[in-house]
């Protein structure tokens, strides 16, 4: 219908030439615009939203002398609509008086959660056959390290940890 | 009824569509090529198009938050008037739709479908199988169990190992620090919106390049695809022996797609929705997570890789497989077409069948894993305690306490992740014994801070009975010295 019309604008500064410049330039500073907020968006969670923070575990009497037991908490960085994912689990183990190791439940391996069996001390992962020593130590199976440690305090008489992330090899609890 | 040709007029003169699909369905398509063989694509899209219908149904009840998702499920069980079907008929879907899009795949494969000019239509549907395997993870953590929680978990810990990027990976496919409620919203975008979306717009092109370049022909051994005139041979071919793809070939493809929708109708009907398992609350721990059929064999791999080659082959292993499935028609894109003449074809896709499956078989057997409940649950075989010494049966208790079960069986019942300790007696001697419970080895943990000496004696006591009658216990190859005589 508009065959003698340039559909590509000449070099000149026409008119022509000029609206069409304009109009890819609106474009791609509008796609700039958007994107640059939309990549934001997504990308926001490898910043940490917060990152790690200290935990309250529970009073040291809890653990007894040699044992370990599981211990929950809540994740310092949650939404409301998180139910249940919002608790971890972690093993701890009573050395002796102040003492501790803090392990994450998951394997080293592939992340799988791990068991406490305190007969053989021995912790088993049900996935592919990690097994760790008492120690958090690797004892046989595919886990490339031993278990991952949280870093702990103890205040007043409770037990506290530094956590926060899910542990793989790429960044421990 | 005069008024429906009116209507037809009305819309036709506006919408064009009958002048636009009649050359479609009445390309030309090689007589031989309307053969049963060629309907595994067309059941794939039907399937496809189950999965819309039904994945469309359950996402109006479908909630995709981390404290709702699993009641939503247990409501589209239990309450919601043929909830239960549909989610079974979308579970049941999913899994014909990967298995019938992997015989599509072998089969154009075999019969040189991925040969000039079509190597396009060939990539494209490798970009479609891998959306499809994207759905099929996506859909299984959308499951929100402890099966998806885990999973979730072994898949953040694969993508760990990505070289300098991957403590960056872990908390952009988690949506947090942690797998919670970011994580569903992703996982949910993925499989409703984003995924779906570049499957529609790469079906579309698929079919786009089936029609432009004709569906392939049948093979025959010893004609050979040649840049230069396949083209021509082609046109000629179809349009001296053709016939119209609709209804002569569409036929088959029809009953096919009826068949494999029938199918998984009837297997939803019969044996129901999948799940949910567990509730996806990580403090409970005692859950052995597994993934659905399709991931059984990259489970199983993830078990039996020598733990060296694993990082290497777990970040660069899928890639590299994708860029060679991808490269198929590059590498091999003209000549031989029939797979009566293309042994290493045929062998190839025999040899990955097999490992496929036979990884895939171990890993619903999963012997690697220790049967965590086998030292507190299983009986001692009464043979091996009938008669015993109290030394020997203390040493029956130790095996059974100290876990020795979870990981080595008796009488056939127990983990497999060691050696049978049936027969053991015959296999090592009083010493050997001792040294392996106290130092362990290869895959077996020391045990040596775990016993006392007093333990220690009753335990081997015991399994230096472990031996047939017929059969002599393990004597030391070299003769003690004769003074110890």
């Amino acid at each position: 219908m508009c065959a003698d019309h340039d559909l590509v604008p000449s070099k000149s500064t026409s008119r022509r030439g000029f609206l069409f410049k304009l109009g890819l330039a609106l474009n791609v500073l509008g796609g700039v615009l958007v994107g640059i907020p939309v990549l934001g968006y997504i990308l926001a969670p490898i910043r940490r939203l917060g990152g790690q923070a200290w935990i309250k575990l529970g009073p040291v009497a809890s653990f007894p002398d040699g044992e370990t037991r599981l211990a929950v908490y809540q994740n310092p960085t949650t939404v409301d609509w998180d139910g249940a994912t919002a608790k971890t689990a972690c093993w701890v183990r009573h050395v002796k008086g102040e003492r501790f190791q803090v392990f994450a439940v998951n394997c080293a391996h592939l992340g799988c959660p791990v068991r406490w069996f305190a007969q053989s001390r021995l912790f088993m992962c049900p996935c592919h056959g990690g097994v760790y020593y008492e120690d958090g130590a690797r004892a046989s199976g595919p886990p490339p390290r031993g278990l991952f440690q949280y870093e702990y305090e103890i205040r007043q008489g409770q037990l506290w940890v530094r956590g926060g992330q899910l542990p793989t090899l790429a960044g421990p609890v | 009824m005069a008024w429906l040709p009116f209507i037809g007029r009305w819309l036709e003169e506006r919408a064009g569509l009958n002048a636009a699909l009649t050359p479609v369905l009445d390309h030309p398509v090689p007589r031989r090529s309307a053969s049963w063989w060629y309907t595994f694509g067309s059941a794939t899209l039907a399937l496809f198009v189950l999965q819309i219908a039904t994945g469309i149904c359950l996402a109006l009840v479908y909630v995709p938050s981390a404290d709702k998702a699993y009641d939503s499920l247990l409501y589209l069980n239990y309450e919601a008037p043929f909830g239960w079907f549909l989610r079974a008929a979308h579970f049941w879907g999913s899994n014909a739709m990967v298995a019938v899009m992997t015989l599509h795949m072998i089969q154009v494969f075999l019969w040189g479908a991925h040969k000039y000019p079509r190597e396009m239509t060939w990539v494209v549907g490798v970009l479609l199988f891998l959306c499809t395997l994207g759905m099929a993870f996506s859909g299984q953590i959308m499951r929100w169990d402890q099966d998806a929680y885990w999973g979730l978990g072994i898949g953040a810990s694969i993508a760990a190992r990505t070289p300098f990027i991957g403590e960056s990976v872990v908390p952009f496919i988690l949506g947090g620090p942690i797998i919670a409620g970011r994580t569903l919203s992703r996982v949910f975008t993925a499989h409703v919106f984003l995924i779906p979306g570049i499957l529609i717009a790469l079906v579309g092109l698929h079919l786009w390049l089936v029609l432009r370049l004709g569906v392939n022909e049948w093979p025959m051994p010893g004609r050979l695809v040649d840049r230069e005139t396949y083209r021509q041979r082609y046109e000629d071919d179809v349009h001296k022996d053709g016939v119209p793809f609709f209804p002569d070939a569409a036929r088959k493809d029809m009953v096919s797609m009826g068949l494999a929708i029938l199918l998984v109708l009837f297997c939803a009907a019969i044996f129901g929705p999948f799940g949910p398992h567990g509730v996806p609350d990580p403090s409970i721990i005692d859950t052995a997570p597994k993934p659905d059929f399709y991931f059984l064999a990259l489970f199983a791999l993830f078990a039996l890789l020598p733990p060296w080659t694993e990082t290497v082959l777990l970040v660069f292993g899928p890639p590299l497989a994708i860029v060679l499935l991808l490269a198929v028609p590059f590498l091999a894109g003209t000549g031989e077409k029939s797979w009566k003449r293309r042994p290493v074809a045929v062998l190839g896709v025999i040899l990955i069948v097999l490992t496929v499956t036979t990884l895939a078989g171990l890993g619903v057997v999963v012997p690697w894993s220790p049967v965590m409940s086998a030292w507190s649950a299983l009986p001692t075989p009464v043979a091996y305690v009938k008669g015993r010494t109290p030394l020997e049966l203390q040493g029956a208790l130790i095996i059974q306490n100290k876990q020795c079960r979870n990981c080595h069986s008796l009488g056939g019942e127990g983990g497999r992740r060691g050696p049978a300790l049936d027969g053991v007696a015959t296999r090592q001697t009083r010493d050997q014994l001792i040294r392996q419970v106290l130092q362990g080895s290869g895959n077996m943990p020391a045990y040596g801070k775990n016993l006392t000496p007093a333990e220690v004696t009753a335990l081997v006591a015991f399994m230096q009975t472990l031996r047939p009658d017929n059969q002599p216990p393990a004597r030391p190859s070299v003769a003690p010295a004769a003074s110890a005589r």
